[in-house]
Formats: C-alpha cells, sequence, structure tokens
C-alpha cells in the first residue's frame, strides 16, 4: 500500500492522460486486487502468448516478438524492454465473456418433482490487462449478439458488467492484420477503461501514456504512482500511433495480390470491403467455394479463435439416477455437420457448404443481422489454420473475377 | 468498466414448470400432447401467436422446438403435436399422462392471420406440416365470418400419415374446404394420389389471396411454384422453415438461413424475403 501514497490526489476523470512507469504496471495490477480484481495478462505458454490468471508482470513477455503469417505463428525473444510489442495470439476476450462452457441449467428431482434453477452467482470482477484496439470491436461486436438482441444473456451482462478493461495501442502490425481495412484499429478508439501506449525502449526511460476511458478507469488509476502526463509525452505517443495507422494504410495503395519486392516476406493483408456484402451474397455460387473447399479441412479452428465467432450447442448432462441434470452451453462451429443437422438430414453436406456459410455470415450477413461486419481484422483466422487458408485471399480471388 | 449499465436480466434458459394433462394418437408415430402449465398466475397469462412454437424440455435428455398446434384463444391448454423422429421426440412418446414437461417459449414469428382478414386463404401443408397451421384453423373458426374462402390442401405419404383426420368434418361444418391427398394409397383410401401441389389445381379464389404452407422444403418449393404459375404473387405466399434449433434466442447460431435466425425472424416467412436463399443448394 506504501505506493500509493505517490499516485496524484484526487484520480484522474476521463479523457486525463498520466505518465505511468513500466514498473508501475505491477501497482496498477495490485490496485485492481485490492479492489477483488482477478487480473488476467498475456503470457508464453506452450509457444504461444495467451492469456492467463496473474498476479503480477512476472510471467508478461518481456522483449517478445511474434512472427505470424497463414498457418505460421512464431516467437521471439529480444533483450529490448518492451512490454507489448507482441500483437495478438489465440486467445481473445471471447475466452472470458462468451465461456467455452458454462451451464446455463440446472434441475433436481426433490420427490418426484422438478425443481430448475439457472445459475445465480455473481461472477467474479475481471480486469484484462494487454488487450487490442480489434478485441475491443470484437467485444462490442459480442455484445450486440447477446445484449442487444430480443434476448439477453443474463450471464454475459454479468460478467460483462463487471469486466475492467485495460488496453493497449499497438507498436507493432504483423503480416496477418487487417483492422485498417475493418475501421476497428489500430488506434484505440472505444471500449476501454485505461488505454497505454508504451514509449521508449532500452536507451530511454521506458514508461506509459495512460489514457482515461471511464470513471472507474480514473478511480483505479489514482491508487497508482503516475503523474500528469507532459505535453511532449502524449504528442509522441499520439505520433507513435498515427504512425502505425499509417504504415497499414499505405497497404491499401497496392492491388490485393500484389507480391512484396521481396517474395520471402509475408503478405502485408488488406481487405478491400467496398460492397463487400452484396459482392458475397451475389457470388454464392462462385467456383471459388470449392477452390476453398479442396484446401480446408473442416477443422474449425478459425472459429474457435476469431474473437467475433458465437456459435454454440447446449449439452444435457445427467447423473446416474436421472435425478440431477445440467445443460451447458459449448463453443460449437459452422464446419461439424451437428451444426446443421436435421432429422431429415445434414443441411450443410459438405465443407463447400460450411466454409461459404462460415465466410458469408462473417462478412455480408452479420451486417443484416447486426450492422457491423463479423470481421475485426485480428488475422487469428489466417494465422491459426493448418493450411492456411486467408479470408482476405479468398474475398480477393472472388472480387477479381468481377471486374 | 466498460459494459453497459442495464439492469440484470432473468436468464432466457429458465424453463417453466408443466406437465402432460391428455395424450392423443393422431397418426403411427404421431402424438399429441396436452400440456399445461403448474403455475396459475403464469397459465393466465400465457399467449401465443398461430405459428410460434415451444422449446420442450425432457430433463436429462434435451430440449426439441415444438409448434403450438392448439387454439390461440384458449391458451390455457397447449397443443404440441410431435412426431418421434429422435433423442427427445422419442422419450417424449414414452410420456404418461400426469408426467411433468417443461418448456420454455413462446417463440418466433407467426402467421399474418390478421392481414388476411376479408380476404381468401389457401393452407397446403404436407404431414406434421399441418400442426403449426391449425392454430390459424382455430382462429379462422373462433371468427368465421372475418374471412373469406378457405382451403386446406393437405397431404401425407399413407392416409393413417394424415393427422387430425377426426377434425376435418369439424372444420367442413365451418365451412372450410378440406382437400386431402396422398403418396400411397391403402385399400379404403378414395381419395387422389399425388402430392399437395397437385391440389391447388382445385382452387379458385378472388385474387389478392394469401398462401399459407408448411411441409417438407421440397413440397413447399412445389406448392409455391404451382401458385405463381397459377399467377399469385411471392408477396402473397407465406411459409414456415425449419432449421437445427438450439436456443430459439437468437444466441446459438444453427438456425441460420442466410442473413435471417428461423428463430428469430421465422419461423414463418414472406417468401418474398427469402426466395433468393430458398433457391441455394446447401445454405
Ligand atoms: C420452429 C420449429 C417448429 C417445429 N415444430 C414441430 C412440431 O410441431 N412437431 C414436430 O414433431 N416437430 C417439429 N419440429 C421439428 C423438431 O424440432 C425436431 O423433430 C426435433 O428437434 C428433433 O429432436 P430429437 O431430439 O427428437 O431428434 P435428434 O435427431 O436426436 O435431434 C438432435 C438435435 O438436432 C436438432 N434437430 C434435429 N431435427 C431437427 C428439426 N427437424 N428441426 C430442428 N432441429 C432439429 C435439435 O437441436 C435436436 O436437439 C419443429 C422444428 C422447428 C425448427
Ligand atoms: S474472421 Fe479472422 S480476421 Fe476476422 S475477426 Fe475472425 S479471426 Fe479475426
Ligand atoms: S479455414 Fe482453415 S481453420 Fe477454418 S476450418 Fe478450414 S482448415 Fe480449419
Amino acid at each position: 500500500m506504501a505506493k500509493v501514497d505517490n499516485a496524484r490526489s484526487g484520480g484522474y476523470a476521463q479523457g486525463e492522460k498520466a505518465w505511468m512507469a513500466k514498473n508501475a504496471l505491477d501497482d496498477l495490477i495490485q490496485a485492481l486486487r485490492r479492489r477483488g480484481y482477478r487480473t488476467v495478462l498475456p503470457r508464453v505458454s506452450e509457444g504461444a502468448i495467451v492469456y492467463a490468471d496473474a498476479k503480477n508482470t512476472d510471467n508478461l513477455p518481456i522483449g517478445v516478438l511474434d512472427a505470424q503469417d497463414g498457418g505460421t505463428y512464431r516467437l521471439s525473444q529480444t533483450d529490448e524492454d518492451t512490454y507489448f510489442d507482441y500483437v495478438v495470439g489465440p486467445h481473445s476476450l471471447k475466452n472470458y465473456m462468451f465461456l467455452p462452457r458454462e451451464p446455463v441449467l440446472s434441475g433436481k428431482r426433490v420427490d418426484g418433482k422438478w425443481h430448475f434453477s439457472t445459475p445465480q452467482d455473481p461472477p467474479e470482477p475481471l480486469a484484462v490487462i494487454g488487450v487490442r484496439s480489434c478485441d475491443l470491436h470484437a467485444l462490442a461486436i459480442q455484445d450486440k449478439v447477446f445484449l442487444q438482441g430480443e434476448y439477453v444473456d443474463a450471464a454475459y451482462q454479468a460478467r460483462r458488467a463487471a469486466l475492467f478493461l485495460v488496453a493497449v495501442n499497438c507498436r507493432r502490425a504483423l503480416a496477418t492484420c487487417f483492422c485498417h481495412s475493418m475501421g476497428t484499429g489500430p488506434a484505440l478508439d472505444q471500449g476501454y477503461d485505461l488505454a497505454l501506449t508504451e514509449l521508449g525502449g532500452n536507451e530511454e526511460e521506458g514508461g506509459f501514456v495512460v489514457a482515461v476511458g471511464t470513471d472507474s478507469g480514473g478511480d483505479v488509476l489514482s491508487e497508482v504512482p503516475t503523474r500528469e502526463a507532459t505535453k511532449a509525452e502524449i504528442s509522441k505517443a499520439q505520433e507513435q500511433v498515427r504512425q502505425l495507422a499509417q504504415e497499414l494504410e499505405q497497404r491499401d495503395c497496392g492491388p490485393a495480390d500484389a507480391a512484396p519486392s521481396a517474395s520471402d516476406l509475408p503478405r502485408q493483408r488488406q481487405l478491400d470491403t467496398g460492397g463487400i456484402r452484396d459482392l458475397l451474397l451475389n457470388n454464392l455460387e462462385h467456383t471459388q467455394w470449392e477452390d476453398v473447399a479442396e484446401r480446408c479441412l473442416a477443422c474449425a479452428n478459425c472459429t474457435l479463435v476469431c474473437p467475433t465467432c458465437f456459435c454454440s450447442s447446449v449439452e444435457e448432462i445427467s447423473d446416474l439416477t436421472g435425478e440431477e441434470v445440467r445443460r451447458e452451453r459449448v463453443w460449437s462451429s459452422c464446419f461439424t455437420a451437428e451444426h446443421s443437422y436435421m432429422n431429415s438430414g445434414v443441411v450443410r453436406q459438405n465443407t463447400k457448404a460450411r466454409y461459404r456459410q462460415w465466410l458469408v455470415h462473417k462478412l455480408a450477413t452479420w451486417i443484416d443481422q447486426f450492422d457491423v461486419s463479423g470481421c475485426v481484422g485480428c488475422g487469428r483466422c489466417i494465422t491459426w489454420c493448418p493450411v492456411g487458408i486467408d479470408l482476405t485471399e479468398e474475398v480477393a480471388a472472388i472480387r477479381g473475377d468481377q471486374s | 468498466m466498460t459494459g453497459s449499465v442495464m439492469p440484470p436480466s432473468q436468464s432466457p434458459w429458465n424453463v417453466h414448470r408443466a406437465s402432460v394433462t391428455a395424450i392423443h394418437d393422431e397418426a403411427p408415430g404421431v402424438r399429441t400432447y396436452n400440456v399445461t402449465l403448474a403455475d396459475k398466475r403464469l397459465r393466465n397469462c400465457y399467449s401465443f401467436a398461430p405459428g410460434q412454437f415451444n422449446m420442450l424440455y425432457v430433463p436429462g435428455v434435451g430440449e426439441a422446438a415444438i409448434s403450438i398446434s392448439s387454439d390461440p384463444d384458449k391458451p390455457q391448454v397447449l397443443q404440441h403435436t410431435v412426431r418421434a423422429v429422435g433423442n427427445v421426440t422419442n422419450s417424449l412418446a414414452q410420456a404418461q399422462i400426469g408426467d411433468e414437461l417443461p418448456f420454455r417459449g413462446p417463440y418466433g414469428a407467426a402467421w399474418p392471420v390478421e392481414d388476411c382478414q376479408g380476404k381468401d386463404l389457401v393452407i397446403a401443408a404436407g404431414g406434421i406440416g399441418l400442426a403449426p397451421l391449425r392454430p390459424v384453423i382455430h382462429y379462422i373458426i373462433n371468427r368465421r365470418h372475418a374471412f373469406g374462402r378457405v382451403w386446406v390442401l393437405y397431404g401425407s405419404r399413407t392416409p393413417s400419415d394424415l393427422i387430425y383426420q377426426d377434425q376435418f368434418d369439424g372444420w367442413r361444418a365451418h365451412g372450410i374446404e378440406v382437400l386431402t391427398i396422398v403418396d400411397r394409397a391403402d385399400d379404403n383410401w378414395k381419395g387422389p394420389i399425388g402430392v399437395v401441389p397437385d391440389l391447388l389445381r382445385q382452387v379458385t379464389v378472388s385474387q389478392p389471396a394469401t398462401l399459407f404452407t408448411c411441409g417438407p422444403e421440397i413440397m413447399m418449393r412445389f406448392v409455391i411454384l404451382g401458385a405463381l404459375n397459377m399467377g399469385w404473387q411471392e408477396h402473397q405466399v407465406f411459409l414456415s422453415l425449419e432449421r437445427n434449433m438450439n436456443c430459439a434466442l437468437g444466441f446459438c447460431g444453427h438456425c441460420q438461413f442466410g442473413p435471417e435466425f428461423i428463430c428469430k425472424s421465422g419461423p414463418v416467412f414472406n417468401y418474398r424475403r427469402i426466395e433468393p436463399y430458398l433457391r441455394l443448394e446447401d445454405l
């Protein structure tokens, strides 16, 4: 608690910017934990950066960089003192808000009578540190699914209300990133409690410009050693964010299939979203669907890593006596036969129909359903596809035939 | 915290306690279950519209989407006509009077019965597809004067597969023309042999009339094709679609059909709205 004395008294208001030394990130974590938050941070596990529970920054992948391309993901360790220069791993906020498995109903038969209940325990408040702009947009999209329809997913709603987000402005973009095409990044623009922009490397004193997004963000920050950010720090942070955005925008200059001159370099992704809904819906019988079906293994990896995919199935679980039952919702995927099974037959019989459903939903019919694209351009589905299928290339192939 | 501030919601997964109060055999493998809500208050305020469905729950087995097949003006007793085809529906077939049958609902879009008043109406159904249309028939009978001429064109594989046979005369007594047809006749069958679209030719309506259809998708396609060939307009046709249904809440994603969630904007659709997707294989 001693360090709290160093904190600026009175706290920060929404929109204000503070300077926080790098080692004060631990103090931020402690401040959150004192308030009862479970804290989740990036860490390396089995060769990939994932989110995991952490009580401090001990396992933060400092100096670790990732390289991603179709079907490949590689980490390398540098001796830089960079806290967040890796980009997105296979996990996203979906793993914490739309749980891979959760009970939705339980029942117990007492004296021959069934009694049913839905989960009522309030969720443990959760703070996730290190989320990116694309992930905040993905969360906003899942909010539309679970909170803004005719029915509200009460459990999701409770978890969502108890979520604290410490976001990070990316300083690097990967070849697989195309947030700029989807209007979801790279600069943080919404949805965070606190937003960190990391400044400096090994040579100069490093730290974070911390933007306060909500009152509770300002509140928590008041318990952390910080000072007001200087004009110079703020403009440096802004310039850094602007530069990355510009770097990404420049990808849009060439045609989608323009190979970089050094052919070993991974293709820098972008997606031409102009008229994309009609493009796909007018091409439901395009031969490209057969082409991609030849390559796709229907393994469902893409749907599992995608931060917006929301399909699920309910499993019925019963004890041996049949007197106690539980219904659990688990993630499912449109790449399975079960997904479109009816007693009269499976509707989407083959991989062609299933890939088409996935992509057309993601990039076209999602817009009809939720007024927003289902893709935030995070590139996860490209990286984690075992055969490197790249949705931006599939769309470009269909679009290419239009001209 | 960035979550939107909203009052905490009731879980939409909760079920209403209810039990089976009567069972009626309709056809081989098809039974109608009367289901009565346990809670008196709920029983008195529960209401549904023709074409809506409930998620019936057999604890330990699972849920199934089943249309409400009874009179919408008498929602205190809810009937569900179920064909035993798989896990849930087969264990439902074991149900006895008095067994608990919890459910949640009603869900989905209804047949636009009010918009059809004053006009002629053709109901074309195949097999179990007559179940979600029976509330329409009740609705019409309860206010018969408000409708024009009404036809029920109904087909099944064999004569014994025709459900609600014992009620056809009652419907006819209310001036509803009931025409039946089967794929395969038996010795007692005196009616026509063929498919439901064949019956369309026997119908003469004053346009603009309305067509409601429910049954196997292939049957509905041919009914609609036949109607369009006879000069009906796409917007006059409504159909009820079926897809794998897991939640009925718009969450699970299984029932998507092009841009539609069948549980939310369906199961009853105007034909014009979904025609582009109905044409495609494996969508
Ligand atoms: C809106 C709607 C209304 C329906 N109304 C009726 C009705 O009035 N009477 C009737 O007999 N049947 C009706 N059905 C079909 C009924 O839902 C299925 O026969 C039932 O779900 C099969 O479940 P099961 O566990 O017995 O079969 P299984 O084969 O064991 O089913 C496994 C799972 O597949 C899914 N499934 C399988 N077949 C269907 C199907 N045809 N439609 C939707 N999901 C399916 C379900 O999620 C089910 O849990 C309706 C379906 C829909 C979508
Ligand atoms: S479709 Fe692919 S790139 Fe788009 S949000 Fe999902 S995982 Fe990311
Ligand atoms: S696109 Fe790739 S990740 Fe997705 S199902 Fe096919 S093989 Fe698997």
